[in-house]
């Protein structure tokens, strides 16, 4: 069944990625004057840590914030508030080369395949770009990383020639893969690398990038709304409802026992493919709250089927309940 | 009024026979859907599953007589109750649309008119199909909307779709759809745009109406999940052909086409962790450029661990091998240059 190979070894390792605090808040502009009216809690006071060698699946619906917190770490968006430290290094207070050295650390893999290739460059060129940012090599040595790169996620050296259109979804992706890894990073923001791909395909990358990540010894964040994705890929899952994170455990531990009623509903929501297993499902009503006014107290008590007076009033803190497994509920 | 064929029995209110719709392009005929044959019976859910472009799109769509330039019905015939649906006139078929066949798109937001609060969005089906006055019509369409769980109703449907969730949008179109209780409602990944815990809402709506109004119901989704979930009989498509055809239980205990299998096996489950996902090599291949045999035979791990040669050559017909089991695929049926090797008894 379950044999993530050497979970015992990476909850001994040191922490790769520590995110503390981390706030992320939008201005909403309104009016001719672009006043600011108010803003929108993206992500609103989120700590969290990665593991050295480890996934950590990030899982929510859409508007969660679970984006926002892939590229607030990498410097795509600046954050509001908060602290993350890479290795040693605080990522906010870095400026100019340092930064720069940073990303050669940190990539990310984006969730669509077709967006994130230019359209005019030829896939060998697309994928030595950040070789060529960072002076790495002459061009031949680039050329060379490059193909080797495509070559590791499948692809071979006449590909590189070729456009990005003359590709398929999946292609393409693993065409993200091999740019993302050129520069030898340590630390991988993989947002939705997969939804957009066809089950069969979406296997494909899935192993690709399990394969990649025992081979660099690859640190993931893996950012996704597929449980079964999520549970496939990590070590360790944090789960997050608009804007915060309500809970998070190891992979075994959340999906064998949730403790967040969150997460509870989310689990039963999921289809799965077996028709003779009738289960309960928990149904929740009503839609997601506007994050640019979330309700007071628990941010999940209007949707909750268990919420008593309290949960209205008071904001639960995120406790560490049993040894790794953390949940932000007054009931929990 | 075409004659009731004879293959035709009572409850089943939809058969579709060799149905082929292709698209003539410049760079050559793309055939979408060659050659699909199904039923649906009263008010039962046949669950059409395959990944993008292997045309179970195109089969609804074909259906309702919607398929457009460049795309054409070339070839079959279409019973709806008896009807020969594609020998109506436009003037039947549009009445036929909404009135007993109605359909739900992936998008809700796209399917709605921005410019019409939604209210008035339902009450035209009404008042379009059925004459009623258009105060009457507005009174019916909120109780449409109460019935799909709009939450307060009579307000909501002066709201316009920008106003709307996606799921409650949703929502809106299913009232549309149901306006006029159709025997057939055809729901093309009806939840795909939506979040799973307001997915899980949709289907729930959708399995409820059905109990309480008989209607069937074609769902046309990639997702085993919910197929595995909602649907009593499922076609697995494959470039353009059903490829598989069989309740549901034995789809998924005992799947035959090593598509089926394949793509079963690829899925991450809840619950259940693997090691390694299974993977099908390859591509789907190019529907103007078809591979002359099976169209899995380039991609299918079990031809070659049995070394059929058969394959390459000639396509397979769907054969059914077990009772209501049907599969396209040499494996499992004799020709006259081999002999199966995995007979089903």
């Amino acid at each position: 069944m379950s044999d993530q190979p050497g979970t015992n070894k990476i909850n001994k390792q040191a922490d790769l990625l520590v995110v503390n605090h981390l706030k992320k808040y939008f201005p909403v502009k309104t009016g001719v004057l672009k006043r600011v009216s108010g803003h929108l809690l993206a992500v609103d006071d989120v700590s969290f840590s990665v593991k050295s060698g480890e996934t950590l699946g990030l899982v929510g619906e859409s508007g969660c914030g679970k984006t926002t917190i892939g590229r607030t770490i990498l410097r795509l968006t600046e954050p509001t508030a908060g602290s993350v430290n890479f290795d040693g290094k605080e990522v906010f207070d870095l400026k100019g080369d340092a930064l720069k050295a940073l990303r050669r650390d940190m990539q990310i893999i984006f969730q669509d395949p077709y967006a994130s290739l230019d359209p005019r460059l030829r896939i060998g060129n697309s994928v030595m770009e950040g070789l060529e940012i960072h002076k790495i090599g002459n061009k031949q040595d680039r050329y060379q990383m490059a193909v080797d790169m495509l070559k590791k996620v499948g692809l071979e050296d006449y590909h590189s020639r070729r456009y990005p259109h003359e590709f398929s979804g999946g292609q393409r992706q693993r065409i993200g893969i091999a740019r993302a890894l050129t520069l030898k990073p340590r630390f991988i923001v993989c947002d939705e690398p997969v939804s957009a791909l066809d089950v069969s395909i979406q296997s494909q990358v899935l192993n690709i990038l399990k394969d990649l990540q025992d081979e660099f010894g690859l640190t993931y964040l893996f950012i996704a709304h597929n449980l079964g994705v999520v549970e496939h890929i990590s070590n360790r899952v944090a789960v997050m409802y608009l804007g915060k994170m309500v809970e998070l455990a190891d992979r075994d531990e959340l999906f064998r026992s949730p403790l967040h009623p969150y997460t509870q509903a989310l689990m039963s929501a999921i289809p799965i493919p077996n028709p003779k297993l009738k289960r309960e499902r928990i149904i929740l009503k009503g839609d997601v709250p506007s994050p640019l006014n979330p309700p007071t107290g628990c941010r999940f008590h209007p949707r909750c089927p268990i919420a008593v007076a309290e949960c209205a009033l008071k904001e639960p803190p995120f406790v560490e309940k049993k040894p790794g497994h953390s949940v932000a509920c007054w009931l929990a | 009024m075409s004659v009731t064929p004879a293959t035709q029995t009572r409850d089943t209110i939809l058969e579709v026979k060799n149905l082929k719709t292709y698209f003539f392009t410049e760079d050559g005929v793309v055939k979408a859907v060659d050659g699909v044959d199904f039923s649906v019976k009263a008010g039962e859910v046949l669950g059409l599953v395959g990944e993008s472009g292997c045309g179970k799109s195109v089969s609804s769509f074909s259906i309702l007589r919607l398929v457009g330039v460049p795309g054409k019905i070339v070839e079959g015939e279409i019973f709806f109750e008896g009807q020969d649906i594609l020998k109506l006139s436009k003037d039947e078929m549009v009445k036929m649309r909404g009135d007993r066949i109605s359909m739900i798109f992936q998008q809700p937001q796209s399917s709605l008119n921005p410019v019409f609060r939604v209210g008035e969005q339902v009450a035209e089906v009404l008042e379009l199909h059925k004459g009623i006055k258009k105060k009457e019509a507005w009174a019916r369409a909120v109780e449409l909307l109460t019935l799909v769980g709009i939450p307060d109703p009579k307000k909501k449907a002066y709201a316009y779709p920008h106003e709307l969730s996606g799921g409650q949008a949703q929502r809106v179109i299913i009232a549309m759809a149901l306006a006029l209780s159709p025997k057939l409602l055809i729901a093309d990944e009806p939840t795909t745009a939506l979040d799973v815990t307001i997915q899980a809402q949709i289907l729930d709506l959708i399995n409820e109406l059905r109990e309480k109004t008989d209607t069937a119901v074609i769902l046309i989704t990639h997702d085993l999940g919910i197929i595995a979930e909602t649907a009593d009989r499922v076609a697995v498509m494959y470039a353009g052909e059903i490829v598989e055809f069989a309740n549901v239980e034995p789809i998924f205990e005992k799947p035959l086409h090593p598509y089926t299998q394949g793509l079963i096996g690829s899925i991450p489950v809840l619950g259940n962790v693997v090691a390694r996902l299974e993977v099908i090599p390859g591509l789907v291949p190019n529907l103007i450029d078809l591979p002359p045999g099976c169209r899995f035979e380039p991609r299918c791990l079990l031809r070659q661990k049995y070394g059929l040669e058969v394959c390459a050559r000639r396509e397979p017909e769907l054969v059914e091998v077990t009772k209501n089991h049907k599969v396209r695929c040499w494996l499992y049926t004799d020709s006259d240059e081999h002999s199966a090797p995995l007979k089903v008894e």
